[in-house]
């Protein structure tokens, strides 16, 4: 009786102690959690979160910070995707931080800009090109459409466009179900 | 000369009532100019021509009107007049969206000059170099005349072992390629040499359908005695002549998921696209017309014709002998993958091969959508061998992960599962929402990639600039601790308060 008892509880210590080595041993720096959650969210650097970017407010997640549902840009399918992510519950977007909008670019009108690199110096992703005193133009391909160039703008020459339609962005519909809406469909696995 | 190569099966297809009398009982006849032609810009899904021209310019028949830009091609003016417009117009594309074209009004003057604007013709282009063979391939805009439209230019620009030249027209009422046979096989065969030499092909088979006996005919007669091309006959099974069936159908190998027919060595070109490449090389004719198929019993004389580009289709229905009363729908290629156009303003493209027009009686049984049954039929003839039910049920719930390990790529869109369904499950309407969900996901996802590789650029960027200016104020802060007195400004401000103090200033004074 008392062998099986030492023999268990040592079997315990040892392989808890090869547990803890392992551990600190092993230990990745890289943060897999935070970079898993920065893939999710849509990289529009508009700071509606509250956090100065996706990837902080990724970071702030994975801390347990701030919830799942702060981000407008990624709308229901982003807090969907993250909460089958992290194993949470999905909740509706946290209406404090703005509301899901369809995707939008800055356009700067060049008549009027006066050449002041304000909106330059807020762009989180460099999109704006220009000089002081020189024109600036939106450089689109880039563009998240985060509005964070608008404010600062002391002429008030940029718009927020919607972003590009056309064949190239077209959306093939969901086919009418005619008689099949009552059916409840089961995922399969 | 014909060849008895062991020719292999592929999996599922069905054999398809053919109705394919109605376009090839005649010769092929010539569309007349239209009033107007309009040239749409896009390739779908390529980039967009640059237009070298402007509203109210006048240009000569084969003059370059936009030029390829990326993936694109180069676009002609396929008749002598003036350039009216270029803006939105309806184009052939399932979406039925408007894009940029440009419209050219025909020049009806008898003293117009219509000599075409030509290429020097390259007669002896056996001793032509690859590069330049390609390069005027290009410059004549040829894409793939099969129906995807893609630059038969970069298609050709890789090595390979066997050229297949597509002549089985596998799909029902479609009957331009077999026309195009029977009419122009010799300039088939030498554009399919020039094919071979420019991508060092050891093999040139030459595949048509074994229902297509007159092609058959003029194809041997076309190549006499020679036996550089083998001339293959397939059996007529749909959808035998899609790329990958048939080369399925010829190798015994499987294009991989996914991939191209040139990671296996083998390239597939339509027997319309190597025609043009022979008018493009030895004639040096920019690409401005093609066979297409104008039937169903909805017209009133079906037939096929050779037909200018950019001519509007109720022009090309208009000498078909217009609508029949009871025409319900017009669609661009085939019953099976074709697409309804809404309205018959669009143009004839490149790719255009068919306009069929259908009665009310031949449409689809609008009946009710059932639930899915699970009776297989549909996997059972899928040519790409996919899970079509799977497929529909991931799409519908939206299940993106599992629709692409799924393969939904490699859907062909060829109709059969929805043909065979005994549910009326619009499947290929399914799979077409699911590939343009796909595609724009992972259009969101490379620009989201970008966005955030600016993103942490720019904060680098900036921490570099704020470490710098830290480090040179830091810097100046020692260097003024460590010996006050030799700092040049100080030292200046210090005699300038000590010869102000001795004058006694009048602003100090008052």
């Amino acid at each position: 009786m008392i062998e099986a008892v030492l023999a268990l509880s040592g079997l315990g210590v040892l392989l808890g102690a090869l547990l803890g080595w392992a551990a600190v041993r092993f230990r990745r720096e890289d943060a897999p959690l935070v970079d898993a959650i920065d893939r999710i969210l849509p990289q529009t650097q508009c700071a509606q979160c509250g956090f100065p970017g996706c990837r902080p407010y990724a970071e702030a997640i994975a801390r347990g910070a701030a919830d799942i549902n702060q981000c407008p840009p990624g709308g229901e399918a982003g807090i969907q995707a993250l909460a089958a992510l992290l194993g949470r519950e999905a909740k509706p977007l946290d209406a404090t931080h703005g509301s899901e909008q369809p995707a939008r670019v800055a356009w700067i009108d060049e008549e009027v800009c006066i050449g002041c690199t304000k909106c330059i110096q807020a762009c989180p992703v460099d999109a704006i090109i220009g000089a002081p005193k020189l024109m600036h133009t939106v450089l689109i391909d880039a563009c998240t459409g985060c509005d964070l160039c608008v404010a600062p703008c002391p002429v008030d020459c940029i718009y927020m466009l919607p972003a590009s339609s056309g064949i190239a962005v077209w959306r093939a519909p969901r086919p009418a179900a005619a008689r099949l809406q009552n059916i409840t469909f089961l995922r399969v696995p | 000369m014909s060849s008895s190569i062991a020719l292999h099966g592929f999996h599922g297809g069905l054999r398809l009532p053919g109705h394919k009398i109605a376009a090839s009982a005649a010769s092929s006849r010539a569309c007349p100019l239209p009033p107007t032609l309009i040239l749409p810009l896009g390739q779908y899904g390529g980039s967009l021509a640059q237009v070298l021209v402007a509203p109210g310019d006048r240009v000569r028949r084969g003059q370059l009107v936009a030029r390829a830009d990326g993936l694109a091609a180069n676009v002609h003016a396929p008749a002598a007049g003036s350039i009216v417009a270029i803006e939105p117009r309806p184009v052939p594309h399932i979406c039925g969206l408007p894009a940029s074209c440009i419209v050219l009004a025909v020049d009806t003057d008898a003293d117009t000059d219509d000599r075409a604007i030509c290429f020097p013709p390259m007669v002896e282009w056996q001793q032509a170099d690859a590069q330049s063979l390609l390069e005027r391939i290009a410059d004549a805009g040829i894409v793939g005349l099969g129906g995807a439209a893609f630059p038969t230019a970069t298609k050709l620009g890789y090595p390979i072992e066997l050229l297949v030249i597509n002549g089985a027209e596998c799909e029902p009422w479609i009957a331009c390629d077999q026309m195009l046979l029977r009419e122009r096989a010799q300039e088939v065969c030498t554009g399919a040499r020039i094919m071979r030499q420019i991508v060092g092909a050891t093999r040139v088979v030459l595949a048509i359908e074994d229902r297509m006996q007159d092609a058959a005919e003029a194809v041997r007669a076309a190549l006499d005695s020679s036996t550089d091309i083998e001339l293959v006959e397939v059996p007529t099974i749909f959808p035998q002549g899609g790329e990958r069936q048939l080369i399925r159908v010829l190798t015994g190998k499987e294009v991989p998921s996914g991939g191209y027919p040139v990671d296996i060595g083998v390239l597939c070109h339509n027997v319309g696209t190597a025609a043009a490449v022979y008018r493009a090389i030895v004639r040096g004719e920019p690409l401005l017309e093609r066979y297409v198929s104008v039937t169903g019993h909805g017209v009133l004389a079906a037939g096929t014709w050779r037909v200018t580009i950019g001519t509007p289709v109720e022009w090309l229905i208009a000498q078909a002998g217009g609508y029949s009363g009871d025409a319900a729908r017009v669609v661009l290629g085939g019953s099976m993958t074709g697409t309804a156009i809404a309205t018959d303003a669009v143009p004839i493209v490149k790719a255009s091969n068919c306009v069929l027009v259908l009665t009310t009686d031949q449409l689809r049984d609008p009946a009710p959508e059932l639930p899915c049954i699970r009776c297989g039929e549909c996997a059972r003839v899928c040519p790409a061998q996919l899970l079509p039910q799977q497929l529909h049920w991931f799409i519908r719930a939206a299940d993106w992960d599992a629709v692409e390990s799924h393969a939904l790529i490699d859907c062909i869109e060829c109709g059969l599962c929805a043909q065979v369904c005994p549910s009326h499950i619009p499947l290929v309407d399914w799979y077409r929402h699911g590939k343009t969900e796909l595609h724009l996901r992972a259009d969101a996802q490379q620009r989201a990639d970008a966005a955030r590789k600016r993103f942490e650029a720019r904060t680098l960027r900036l921490a570099q600039a704020q470490a710098e200016r830290t480090e040179r104020l830091a810097a100046r802060q020692a260097v003024d601790e460590e010996s006050p007195a030799s700092d040049p400004i100080a030292a200046a401000v210090q005699r300038a308060a000590a010869r102000k103090r001795s004058e006694g200033g009048p602003e100090h004074g008052a």
